[in-house]
């Protein structure tokens, strides 16, 4: 899901630059769909707490939704300007979501290239009750096509759930299951993930220093994901426990299932963004009405951070071009846009502005505008890329292709943000060109780059 | 192998193209985003390419040298076609961003899309090529076991650096001939293009393949560095800056 943060003209809360997410400033609509992944990750995660290592958590429904810029009170002298900022700045929020999409699929990839408990098979989640064994075609087939209609049903019924939970305000509910959801990943499945690192790198850890080692990664990262904590250490947070649960569906979901999931999940977030019946929809219209923020946790935000007090060294070289673009006409949210909107041109080729350290209090609050993707996003992104990984015969190739489909999906994505400025899901135009791009390597680009590179041919 | 080889492999064939990237496009959020989707629409030929070869292997029901050739060779012209796409596909968006921008001017020019989609045709096609080798050199074995040159794994390598900066040199060329329309560039980028391509068939004669393939990169790079407007005075005023 992915989410523009604007500053609502009303609310502006300076010196927030420690809160994680910066919750207050987000207006009520963008947040909406994440924290419904978050609501149904608690969900799954306590369900499942029987079953070693098998979680769905964090994506089922919302899978990915974007929501637009939820601008409240858009005036119409303001509205030309702003679609013109939005695209300018759509490159920078691209990049500020490429960076860590790669990142989680990185992790990944690099750990089922290398631990190989990953890619072994010991079983399968109750979600998925088929087995995919079988010994014709068929037969697999429908039985991942079970295994899926099994595991969307899933989704919805957690979903409706949720959105009742949400309409009935039983906000303490959603809030404990969230917390045991992220403690189950920040502390069982790192656990599990370490104990398997250190196995396949044959390195031994005394359990003193492995339990300090584990609290001390669990605590941090539920503080910094449940209250306050430096922005780059909440996203860092993220993007592991992302990683941490595609690797979990990795493992746990069957070769076929696991695609066709793959499909109908990116064709139920479709649904269930845009369909005026969706949950997911009707959620939004609820907090819309409600007029409040959900919960922060489970979505990954790309928001700049502020600067209170000090001016940061680019600030200084931002000072004064941000002069030339200031116009006194303009009201405090132009002024608020423009350090971003020249910190967005420095790498130019214009000619170099002599600087001064900024110090107006204009420029130390800086522009808030930010991006928010939803994690089941990431982790359905990398469930895909890892399963390229894990499973098309020790190829590279197809890891590589279907990683430049997901970000060209995302890049899509965004641009249909920046234009149509609604909640819009992240998953399927990235899906839909990743399992393109993993069949038609897999099947025909490799075989055609294997004969050329054995006689080393080049193209 | 150990860990010599494949590091020392992937240093020299993605080393250049990585620091460019490091130095030049990093820094500029829409550059990067021109990388991707040049990646991208080079994927789309070379899928497109493998589909042919599929589809004519699986025709004449056998897997032979002439076939390969005929792949290669469509490869390379579907290449080009994508890259004439890419133009097409950034001259919009040039425009596009000109609009957009208070003063009428793109954030971007021209000319760095072109270097930049070159960049990443370059990149792409020199990644696919040399991972799946890279992976392997990684692991036990030995090279040439069976006749073969020991040397595959240094000369794919520099192979590789070869044709990404070949790929970068011919995106500035194929983008300034497309804007001025002038065939002649266009053919002569097509027809290094398969030049190169049919001197790797050469392979593993290696001074008949790398030798020239070497020299084509400079002359290719002398051409490109006049087309996007440098010179010897340039070269000199720019060191005398220092």
């Amino acid at each position: 899901m992915i989410t523009f943060m604007n500053n609502s003209d009303s609310e502006e809360e300076p010196c927030n630059e420690r809160t994680s997410l910066m919750s207050a400033e987000s207006p009520p609509v963008p947040s909406y769909q994440d924290g419904l992944q978050a609501l149904e990750a608690g969900e799954a995660q306590a369900h499942r707490k029987r079953r070693a290592g098998s979680s769905r958590g964090v994506n089922n429904i919302a899978g990915g939704e974007m929501s637009g810029s939820g601008v409240p009170v858009r005036e119409s002298a303001l509205e030309n300007e702003e679609e013109e900022l939005t695209l300018k700045y759509g490159a920078k929020h691209v990049i500020m979501l490429f960076v860590p999409v790669t990142l989680c699929m990185i992790v990944v990839v690099a750990t089922i290239k290398s631990v190989r408990f990953y890619t072994e098979k010991n079983g399968q989640l109750i979600y998925t009750p088929f087995s995919e064994d079988t010994p014709s075609v068929g037969q697999r087939l429908l039985n991942s096509v079970l295994n899926t209609i099994v595991m969307i049903s899933v989704i919805i019924v957690m979903t409706v759930f949720l959105v009742l939970l949400y309409k009935y305000r039983c906000y303490k509910f959603i809030h404990g299951w969230l917390i045991l959801s992220s403690l189950m990943l920040l502390f069982l499945f790192t656990y599990i993930y370490l104990g398997e690192v250190l196995k396949t790198y044959n390195v031994a850890m005394d359990y003193p220093t492995l339990f300090i080692v584990i609290w001390n990664f669990g605590a941090v990262g539920m503080i910094c994901i449940h209250w306050k904590g430096p922005l780059q250490l909440q996203q860092a947070y993220l993007i592991m426990i992302s990683a941490l649960m595609a690797l979990v569906f990795i493992k746990y979901l069957p070769e076929w299932s696991a695609w066709v999931i793959l499909g109908a999940i990116s064709i139920y977030d479709l649904m269930a963004v845009l369909c005026p019946k969706g949950p997911l929809r009707m959620l939004v219209e609820t907090a819309q009405e409600r007029n409040e923020p959900i919960f922060p946790a489970l979505i990954y935000s790309s928001a700049m951070m502020w600067t209170v007090g000090m001016a940061k060294p680019v600030t200084a070289a931002r000072g004064p071009s941000q002069q030339q673009t200031w116009d006194a006409a303009e009201d405090g949210r132009q002024h608020l846009r423009s350090p971003s909107h020249a910190e967005s041109q420095m790498s130019e080729t214009r000619s170099p502005v002599p600087t001064r350290p900024a110090t107006s209090l204009e420029e130390l609050e800086e522009e808030e505008r930010g991006v928010k993707l939803g994690l089941g996003d990431f982790i359905f992104y990398s469930v895909l890329v890892g399963k390229a990984a894990a499973t098309a015969s020790g190829d590279w190739n197809t890891t590589l292709a279907c990683f430049v489909a997901i970000l060209i999906g995302l890049c899509l994505t965004l641009l249909l943000l920046a234009v149509f400025k609604k909640a819009l899901p992240a998953l399927p135009i990235s899906i839909t060109f990743g399992l393109i791009f993993y069949f038609s390597t897999d099947n025909l680009v490799r075989p055609f780059m294997d004969t050329l590179a054995s006689h080393q041919l080049y193209i | 192998m150990g860990a010599a080889v494949p590091l020392g492999c992937a240093a020299i064939a993605l080393g250049p193209a990585a620091a460019l990237v490091l130095l030049t496009v990093a820094a500029e959020p829409l550059l990067v985003i021109v990388l991707v989707a040049g990646a991208f629409v080079w994927l789309l030929s070379l899928l497109a390419a493998s589909l042919l070869w599929a589809v004519s292997v699986r025709l004449s029901g056998r897997e032979d040298a002439a076939l390969l050739l005929l792949g290669a060779a469509a490869a390379v012209l579907l290449q080009e076609l994508c890259r004439f796409a890419c133009f097409k596909m950034l001259k919009k968006a040039d425009e596009g961003l000109a609009t957009l921008s208070k003063d009428g001017r793109s954030p971007i020019s021209l000319r760095q899309m072109a270097y930049v989609s070159g960049l990443s045709f370059g990149i792409i096609s020199g990644v696919f090529s040399i991972t799946n080798t890279l992976a392997d050199s990684a692991g036990p074995g030995t090279v040439g076991i069976h006749g073969d040159s020991p040397y595959y794994f240094i000369t794919s390598a520099f192979l590789t650096m070869a044709l990404v900066l070949l790929h970068t040199f011919w995106g500035i060329i194929f983008f300034d001939a497309c804007e001025r329309r002038r065939a002649g560039g266009l053919g002569l980028v097509v027809g290094s293009h398969l030049l190169t391509s049919g001197l790797t068939f050469l392979n593993p004669w290696y001074e008949a393949s790398l030798g020239p393939i070497f020299i084509l990169t400079l002359c290719t790079g002398l051409w490109a560095f006049s087309t996007a407007g440098g010179s010897f005075r340039n070269v000199l005023k720019c060191l005398s800056c220092k």
